[in-house]
Order: structure tokens, then C-alpha cells, then sequence
């Protein structure tokens, strides 16, 4: 199943990889893969901007606006005037401002 | 019940959960033991869980704990404090030595709870700490669930305690494989899934965390039901009233059932057109079939009206699913709420305006 993918926010300069992998490990869609010892996006498209490849490149080769996917996360940060915020855990005062670039 | 000690010190009252098999003894003091087997109300909890049932106070005190006799080299597998990630974990440990270092995530599940953060570096390192765990064990490597990842910074844990992450498989079914590997997963291993299974389990929790709002809107139609240019008759309760509420409640149910069933059969990418696409062959089929005797324009309102319920369900949807992206989602409801904003005013007014035209325009 593909999402929307014309508007992911994921960016990754090569020029900043030094080929540690981490990026393609902890990927949930294999948006990275690793080519002659580099990460190269194999498929930017699949990318759901959960953040995690970004949080873990050493480099800060990786850029993207992590947030969740969540429509009622969207409607209840649109309500409140506020970034989208996840109120999964039924606390939403314990939610940080996720979506926030 | 357990309580959240604050400090990840093996504390008495852990030992007194049903999980825990008594504890063992260790440098850093006693570490609870727990059962690798599930027993009934562990399963009892899990599925009142996904029907919402306690699902947010589902939790395990966070802490260190033991599955049979590990040692100093026996692998630390980290897991959040939602009891359902807890219980998968261990369940997939029996027959092995591993200690499990449960972080406090508010009771939330792992993935959830890296998305906000509180499954996270800081939180990793508080609890390795608080834990001793460099006198419990030799080695310096903690596994850490893939879906972890977005809150933890793998080199930021080995720089604030000198521990190596080392992500695990997505599934826990996995550990196993990927341990006995020597930590290597497989490619599969790495990739989240969306299967028929993985979308029915959720249908449950979505149904009951919605359903409030389509009894409220139900309610709402059955009593204007009542209204006529002749005044408030129980008559028209009985009959467009009823109607109402079992149209707005059918078109509910069907949209969150079908709509995870169907969700790659569905036209669209975005969650809001598979919807209104449901929405419109539901009552596309329930007109062919005969089954909307309703005045003309109160067939025309439900056209209207069960493809914007049905659209905005399955959109609600996005937040279940394992795919969608926050930039995908926010351009799919930039087109797909002023839609059903204005199909939810259209099919409203003409049904309002229904109750009060003489025989509905023609019957």
C-alpha cells in the first residue's frame, strides 16, 4: 500500500553519509538502502516521516518533519490552533508538540 | 495493581504481580523475575485492551526484570510499559536467559511512545542508571525495538552511558531469529506490515473511541425525526427518525469495518476518497436494492450525507494506520474537510428541509 507521496518532507545530503547503515536499519519501509558502502534513498515515496532515520545519523545528513500520521491529530491541533497533537495516550497535555519541525 | 516508583530500583511490590515468578538476586540487588508463559488474564487483558477496556492504565511498573537465570552476558532487551508490549516481549523469551529493561512510557506502546518521545534517549539512559545495569551485566549493548527509533538517538545513548544500541525486528515473533543470529535481522525482519490481520485487530478501539459520536448524531436524527410543518408528531420519530439513526449508525459501522477490511481495494491514496468511495457504493446499493424507501429528497440527503460519514471515518483511519505520513495527511484533509464540511451541510439541509416540505417532494 503507497501513501500520498509528492509532498514528504524527508531530505538526505550524500554528501554528509559516511556509510554507517544506521538510516537503512531502522527504517520501517526501506526508504534507504545501502549502495557501494553510501545510504542512497531507494524510495523517498514510502517514507511516513516517523523520524526516526534522522534522529539516528550520527552525520545529520538526514532531514524531515517527524510527525505522526494522523487525521484526528491534525483536527484536534487545527481546533486548538496548535501543532498537530497525538491524543492516543487520552492525556493530551502529556503529548510534546510532535509535527513541530 | 502496580506503581510507578519513579527510580528503576527492583522494588517489593513488583514481586507481588502475577507475572512475576520470584526475583533473583544480583550485585545491584533483587531483580523480579517474570513467567514466559501467558496466562488467561494476560490474554483477557489484551483483548479487553483492543475493545478500549482499561487500554489506558494497560501498564507494568518500568524497572528491570529476569526471564529464567541470565547472567552477566546475557542480552538487556529494552520494551515500553505498556503491558501488551511488555507481554509479547516475554512471551517470545521462553526457554532463554535475558533481562528486559521496561522504560516508563506512560503505558503507551513502544512505537506510539517514540513518536512523542517518551520511549527516548533520556528515558534510556534514566533507566540504565537507575538500574545498576553496568554491574548487572559485562557487555555494553542494549537491543532496542525498531519502532523505538524515532525517540532514540543511538549514539546519543552510547555517549551519555556507554551503552550500544543495537536496533531489534519490528515484530517481537522475531527476537527469537534475530537473536539466535547474533543480532543480524533479516530485511523482512525491518519492514513494517499492514495486513488484513494487523487492520482487523484495530476495527475494535476505533468502533468504540467513534461510536459515542455516531449514537450522539443517531440520537440527534431520531428525535428531529419527530418535526413537521404540522408540528412534532412520535410518528415521525418511529419512521424518519428511525431511519435516520440506522442509516447514520450503518453507515458507521460499515465504514469501520470496511473500510480497514477493504483499505488496499479502495481507490485512492488518500484515506478521505477511499471513504467517500465506500461511502457511495453503500448507498448506491442500498437505493438499487430497495432498501430507502424515503421521500426524493431524503434519498438525495443520504447521498450526500453517508459518503461524508463514511470518508470521514475511514480518514480517521490515517492515525491506525502504519503508512501515512503527517505531510500526506495534512494535504489529504486540506481537500477532504471542506468537502465533508460542505457534504455533511448539503445532506443535512436537505433532509431538514424534508421534514418540513409537503411529502418530501413527491411521495
Amino acid at each position: 500500500m503507497r501513501y500520498i507521496e509528492d509532498v514528504v518532507s524527508l531530505e538526505f545530503d550524500e554528501k554528509l553519509c559516511n556509510g554507517c547503515g544506521m538510516c537503512a536499519a531502522v527504517c520501517p519501509h526501506a526508504v534507504f538502502e545501502l549502495v557501494n558502502r553510501r545510504a542512497s534513498l531507494a524510495d523517498r515515496g514510502a517514507c511516513m516521516e516517523c523520524g526516526a532515520c534522522a534522529r539516528n545519523c550520527e552525520q545529520g545528513a538526514i532531514r524531515v518533519r517527524a510527525g505522526t500520521g494522523c487525521a484526528s491529530a491534525v483536527l484536534s491541533g487545527m481546533l486548538s490552533g496548535g501543532e498537530p497533537s497525538c491524543g492516543c495516550s487520552g492525556d493530551k497535555s502529556k503529548c510534546p508538540p510532535d509535527g513541530a519541525p | 495493581m502496580t506503581t510507578s516508583t519513579g527510580d528503576g530500583a527492583p522494588t517489593l511490590e513488583r514481586v507481588d504481580d502475577p507475572w512475576v515468578d520470584g526475583s533473583l538476586h544480583t550485585d545491584a540487588g533483587d531483580v523480579p523475575r517474570v513467567r514466559t508463559i501467558l496466562s488467561a488474564s494476560d490474554r483477557l487483558g489484551s483483548m479487553k485492551a483492543r475493545w478500549g477496556i482499561g487500554r489506558m492504565d494497560y501498564r507494568v511498573t518500568p524497572g528491570l526484570y529476569a526471564t529464567g537465570n541470565p547472567s552477566a552476558e546475557s542480552p538487556v532487551l529494552v520494551s515500553a510499559n505498556y503491558k501488551m508490549s511488555f507481554d509479547r516481549l516475554r512471551a517470545v523469551l521462553h526457554g532463554r536467559d535475558a533481562w528486559i529493561l521496561v522504560l516508563d512510557t506512560d503505558g503507551i506502546n513502544v512505537w506510539c511512545a517514540a513518536g512523542k518521545g517518551t520511549f527516548g534517549t533520556d528515558e534510556i539512559v534514566r533507566r540504565v542508571q537507575s538500574a545498576a545495569l553496568d554491574r548487572i551485566v559485562s557487555h555494553r549493548t542494549l537491543i532496542v525495538p525498531q519502532l523505538g527509533a524515532p525517540g532514540v538517538s543511538a549514539h546519543g545513548v552510547r555517549r551519555s552511558c556507554g551503552f550500544r544500541v543495537v536496533y531489534g525486528p519490528v515484530r517481537a515473533a522475531d527476537l527469537p531469529a534475530f537473536l539466535d543470529a547474533g543480532l543480524k535481522a533479516q530485511p523482512e525482519m525491518r519492514r513494517v506490515k499492514f495486513d488484513l490481520g494487523d487492520r482487523v485487530v484495530l476495527i475494535p478501539v476505533e468502533m468504540v473511541s467513534g461510536g459515542r459520536y455516531a449514537l450522539l448524531v443517531a440520537a440527534g436524527l431520531l428525535l428531529l425525526g419527530g418535526l413537521s410543518s404540522g408540528g412534532y408528531s412520535l410518528a415521525g420519530v418511529r419512521t424518519i427518525g428511525l431511519t435516520g439513526a440506522g442509516l447514520v449508525l450503518g453507515a458507521f459501522l460499515c465504514s469501520a469495518v470496511l473500510g480497514p477490511v477493504l483499505l488496499p481495494w479502495l481507490p485512492g491514496r488518500a484515506f478521505s476518497v477511499k471513504g467517500a468511495v465506500l461511502g457511495l457504493v453503500l448507498i448506491g446499493a442500498l437505493i438499487a436494492g430497495g432498501g430507502l424507501t424515503d421521500s426524493r429528497l431524503h434519498v438525495a440527503a443520504w447521498v450526500f450525507m453517508v459518503p461524508t460519514i463514511a470518508s470521514f471515518i475511514v480518514m480517521n483511519f490515517t492515525g491506525a494506520s502504519t503508512y501515512t505520513s503527517l505531510s500526506g495527511v495534512v494535504r489529504e484533509m486540506h481537500f477532504a474537510v471542506p468537502a465533508q464540511i460542505a457534504g455533511a451541510v448539503v445532506g443535512f439541509g436537505l433532509w431538514l428541509t424534508g421534514l418540513f416540505v409537503a411529502g418530501g417532494l413527491g411521495l
